[in-house]
């Protein structure tokens, strides 16, 4: 008990002393994670939007591999990515493994797949006759897929919040490609693991109040962005 | 009355899964006209309905849009931005009526001020200027359906096609938009096709129908030919049995009304103003028939009859009388056996003023 009641006011500490360590670890997680959702939503929704509103052979087991993808587990990623950009690997000519880029990398594959499950569902969740409403008013289809996008926002925005929590949150891809390096590809996951390795519980819980923090306060951001678009 | 062709349709089949969705040798939608596809689910009304507004690609058959045949994705285009359809559910989009009722315009990248006219009028006509700002989430069924149509009449197309609009509307708010909607397609001129499986609804709106079964087409005429000379048991059973009559009405005093049908006149109750063409329609039920005129009898309407048709209906008779317009009725065989009746035999047939149900009518 006292290990927690510790590690909360050195947590405080940490915080309002605007530690420079914490908040580069902090302003590093937001940036890399922030960037991977980025990138997960393009190719997210469109790939999703894409399966969605076409129908094709096999189309069932390609929806069955994209849910599946949205339970990857990050150690699998890591492993992968670290595979293809080892200095041997195809993209070893990148050196970028042990960088914040690799990490971008890796959480963005991790990210992906869960946007863009949601995305699918959520433009399939639309109703049937809206698509061929929205031909008949003369849209194109860059324009009929545009509204519907638009018109699934909602559901969209959660794929956002699925994705950033899912990937801020992940330790086992950014340990494996982004080696933890401090002060440079160190993040708020990879330090706790770090910190609780060493026995110092003050720090790792001051890092983990501070990771949920930052997971609250940009779900908040985006629940406040959701909600004001609810029809009342 | 002669009107041109907007689109005709020739040796169009449709098979989806082996099955024959439609199969129709000739086809034609004429200009400024209302016709409605009536026919069971299933009947391929829906499926032509979508035809019509070039949303479904052709594999066989020609199509002509304004004597044009439409044969590649640039004439489907074409068609598909003169067009507009109204689905059963509203379909709005989850954000203003103003925003829902400009779609269109702004797919076809109007000014501002051009879109803002065309919206403002397209209100105006369904009489939901009050709702432009509201959240189209909010809206009641009736007014939903509003704006719907009135995001289909903002494009200015010239046909609009109605697939089984106003299924889900509740009896009285049906009943104003149908009225409305026809005055709209009388003042703007605009062509309608509509799919129904509602009667009433078909006697309102409609001047011509179809009637269709398993992707053909089984009869096609005016809506008077349809419901009082079907051709065969299966447009006779869907129509159903109801006496429909055109008339006009002559007078109107004090919520009654003497309407002139065929040479004749029937007394009915409401209260249409004098010259309006209207259709009366009466249940077999309401019908009466005797051998001779009674001396006293609450029936406003007595006409001598002849019986020009009997079929035996398990318990009863369906019989077809000739008082200078057709009449059905029912009668039970006791009945039928104590009034001696023949084909051909004169009767006495009388139903009441309050028997008969007016709908307005077009010319």
């Amino acid at each position: 008990m006292e290990l927690i009641v510790q590690g909360i006011i050195k947590a405080f500490e940490l915080i309002v002393s605007f530690d420079p360590e914490v908040l580069g670890i902090t302003w590093l997680s937001l940036k890399v994670s922030g960037i991977a959702t980025l990138i997960s939503l393009f190719i997210g929704v469109s790939i999703g939007t894409v399966v969605a509103l076409t129908n094709f052979y096999g189309k069932r087991l390609v929806i069955s591999l994209i849910n599946t993808g949205m339970g990857l587990p990050p150690v699998v990623v890591g492993l992968f990515v670290t595979i293809l950009i080892w200095r041997n690997g195809p993209f070893g000519f990148l050196e970028i493994l042990y960088t914040p880029s690799a990490i971008i990398i890796a959480q963005a594959i991790i990210a992906t797949p869960i946007v863009m499950g949601i995305s699918l569902a959520a433009i399939q969740n639309l109703p049937p006759n809206l698509r061929l409403q929205i031909l008949s008013l003369g849209a194109s289809r860059l324009q009929m897929v545009w509204v519907l996008i638009k018109e699934a926002r909602l559901p969209l925005l959660a794929a956002i919040m699925a994705g950033f929590g899912g990937v801020i949150s992940e330790v086992g891809a950014s340990i494996m490609v982004g080696g933890n390096i401090k002060g440079y590809s160190r993040v708020l996951t990879t330090a706790t693991v770090m910190e609780t390795g060493k026995g110092n519980f003050d720090i790792a819980i001051a890092l983990g109040i501070i990771l949920l923090l930052l997971a609250f306060l940009v779900n908040l951001l985006l629940t406040q962005i959701q909600q004001r678009q609810r029809p009342r | 009355m002669k009107s041109e062709t907007l689109i005709k349709i020739e040796n169009i089949i449709l098979q989806r899964g082996g099955a024959t969705v439609l199969d129709i040798p000739e086809f034609q939608v004429s200009q400024g006209r209302i016709l409605a596809l009536i026919g069971p689910n299933g009947a391929g009304k829906s499926t032509l309905l979508l035809m019509l507004a070039g949303l479904l690609k052709l594999r066989q058959g020609k199509f002509y849009f304004k004597g044009k045949p439409v044969e590649n994705r640039d004439d489907l285009a074409i068609l598909r931005r003169n067009a507009a359809v109204v689905f059963q559910e509203p379909l709005l989009l989850n954000s203003s009526v103003y925003e829902n009722v400009a779609l269109g315009l702004k797919f076809r990248r109007l000014r501002n001020e051009e879109i803002r006219k065309s919206v403002q009028s397209a209100l105006d006509y369904f009489g939901i200027v009050q709702l432009t700002k509201r959240s189209a989430k909010t809206l009641s069924g009736g007014e939903a359906k509003r704006v719907s149509l009135a995001r289909a009449f903002a494009i200015k197309p010239l046909i609009i096609l109605l697939d089984e609009a106003f299924n889900s509307l509740d009896p009285p708010s049906r009943e104003t938009i149908i009225d409305d909607l026809k005055r709209i397609l009388e003042e703007t001129k605009i062509t309608a096709v509509l799919a129904s499986h509602d009667r009433e609804e078909t006697l309102r709106l409609a001047q011509d129908v179809i009637v269709m079964n398993a992707g053909k087409i089984v009869q096609s005429g005016t809506t008077a030919e349809i419901f009082n000379q079907p051709d065969s048991e299966f447009v006779a059973n869907f129509v159903g049995t109801e006496s429909i009559l055109v008339g006009t009405v002559n007078s109107s005093n004090e919520g009654l009304m003497e309407i002139s049908v065929a040479g004749k006149i029937i007394e009915a109750v409401g209260n249409f103003l004098p010259g309006q063409n209207v259709y009366c329609c009466l249940r077999p039920e309401n019908v009466t028939v005797s051998n001779y005129k009674q001396d006293k009898i609450s029936a406003r309407n007595i006409f001598e009859a002849k019986v020009s048709k009997v079929i035996r209906q398990g318990y009863f008779y369906k019989m077809t009388l000739d008082c200078g317009f057709p009449l059905v009725t029912y009668i039970t065989v006791p009945s039928y056996e104590d009034l001696g009746i023949v084909k051909g035999g004169t009767l006495i047939a009388s139903f009441k003023a309050t028997a008969v149900h007016i709908i307005r009518r077009e010319k």
